[in-house]
């Protein structure tokens, strides 16, 4: 395949003019979000062997999402992303806001009326 | 200019393709593409998620005693062994930014062990519920388990969705290792390193669903059925 494109010689170097979705993040950073996630790990590990009645559940899932929002946000750089990536990460997850919901809505409410089929 | 240098220049750090304004440009479509293809992912892992709360709620005393036959210091171990693996993903990540050729692989290989680590740990859990038959099935037994039958359910989803997540990462290590054999000849450069930043995506989304795996399987219900 030859490279006949007059754009990007490769022998060109665009240091300096294309480097806006080459963030570095600072090592520190990792760092920190991986202490954050360490700690937390086995915050809800402890957190979960005392009895909270319904509010276990809450808890691990709240810190599972705190969790998930520093892995996607740090570590798979969506906060320093495109606006354009920001939408369809946000967009993945409605779906699957969407598909929860909805079905655990119908779960939830379905006997408040004695209808059948449970 | 000699020839045979271009040509290396080219076969090792691939230029921006004719239908692309800038390596800047080709870079976030690739970044997209991964994007849309993890989101194909969320929705796949999504369907036994969903599986999960429904008959969770529908039957939560069998959930409840089922749950509880997992080694909750195993899973945390293992989350926390998932957990360095992301990290050494991610500086495998910037040290293809900033050109440390030798570190990649490094950082590569230590992905790969603690990939590899939590696999192992992986297959002793399953052989612990093996042995003690808690495997669904004709000779599924489940030891002071409410509602023997919905806990089997409950094990039903839990090789489904744990099993799913392996598989994601053998093909993960799969991919590693050819990712380590590239970066020890030297192919990826600040310039050009977008297999091992797309990999790494991948390898994040999988630490993902198990940090959601984890809670759901190992710890809820974990202190209330326990008396």
């Amino acid at each position: 395949m030859a490279n006949h494109n007059t754009h990007s010689n490769p022998n060109v170097r665009h240091e300096g003019t294309e480097h806006h979705t080459e963030h570095i993040v600072p090592i520190g950073i990792y760092i920190g979000v991986f202490l954050a996630l360490v700690v937390l790990t086995w915050v809800t590990t402890f957190v979960s062997t005392i009895d909270l009645g319904r509010l276990n559940i809450f808890v691990a899932l709240s810190i599972a999402i705190f969790k998930a929002s520093l892995v996607l946000l740090f570590f798979m750089h969506v906060k320093y992303g495109t606006r354009l990536t920001k939408m369809i990460v946000l967009s993945g997850i409605y779906w699957l806001f969407l598909l929860l919901f909805i079905v655990m809505m119908d779960l939830w409410t379905r006997n408040w009326m004695g209808v059948p089929g449970r | 200019m000699s020839s045979s240098v271009d040509t290396t220049v080219i076969d090792q750090t691939p230029a921006a393709r004719h239908h692309f304004e800038s390596l800047e440009q080709q870079k976030d479509a690739s970044t997209i593409g991964m994007w849309v293809f993890l989101i194909t992912e969320i929705m796949f892992f999504g369907g036994l998620f969903m599986a999960y709360f429904a008959y969770r709620q529908a039957y939560p005393a069998a959930f409840a005693s089922a749950s509880n036959k997992t080694t909750l210091w195993i899973g945390a171990v293992n989350t926390t062994v998932l957990i360095c693996s992301s990290l050494t993903m991610a500086l495998a990540v910037r040290c293809a930014a900033t050109g440390k050729k030798n570190l990649i692989v490094l950082f590569l290989v230590l992905t790969l062990l603690l990939g590899s680590v939590f696999l192992g740990v992986k297959a002793y859990e399953y052989h612990d519920k093996w042995v003690h038959h808690e495997i669904p099935g004709e000779h599924f037994e489940c030891e002071g388990c409410t509602d023997a039958g919905h806990a089997s359910l409950f094990f039903a989803l839990y090789f489904g969705m744990t099993g799913l997540h392996a598989t994601h990462m053998i093909i993960g290590a799969g991919f590693l290792i050819f990712l380590i054999i590239k970066a020890s000849k030297g192919a990826y450069t600040p310039r050009w390193f977008t297999p091992v930043e797309m990999f790494g995506l991948y390898w994040h989304f999988v630490d993902i669903v198990w940090i959601f795996l984890f809670p759901l399987l190992y710890l809820i219900d974990r202190s209330g059925a326990a008396k």
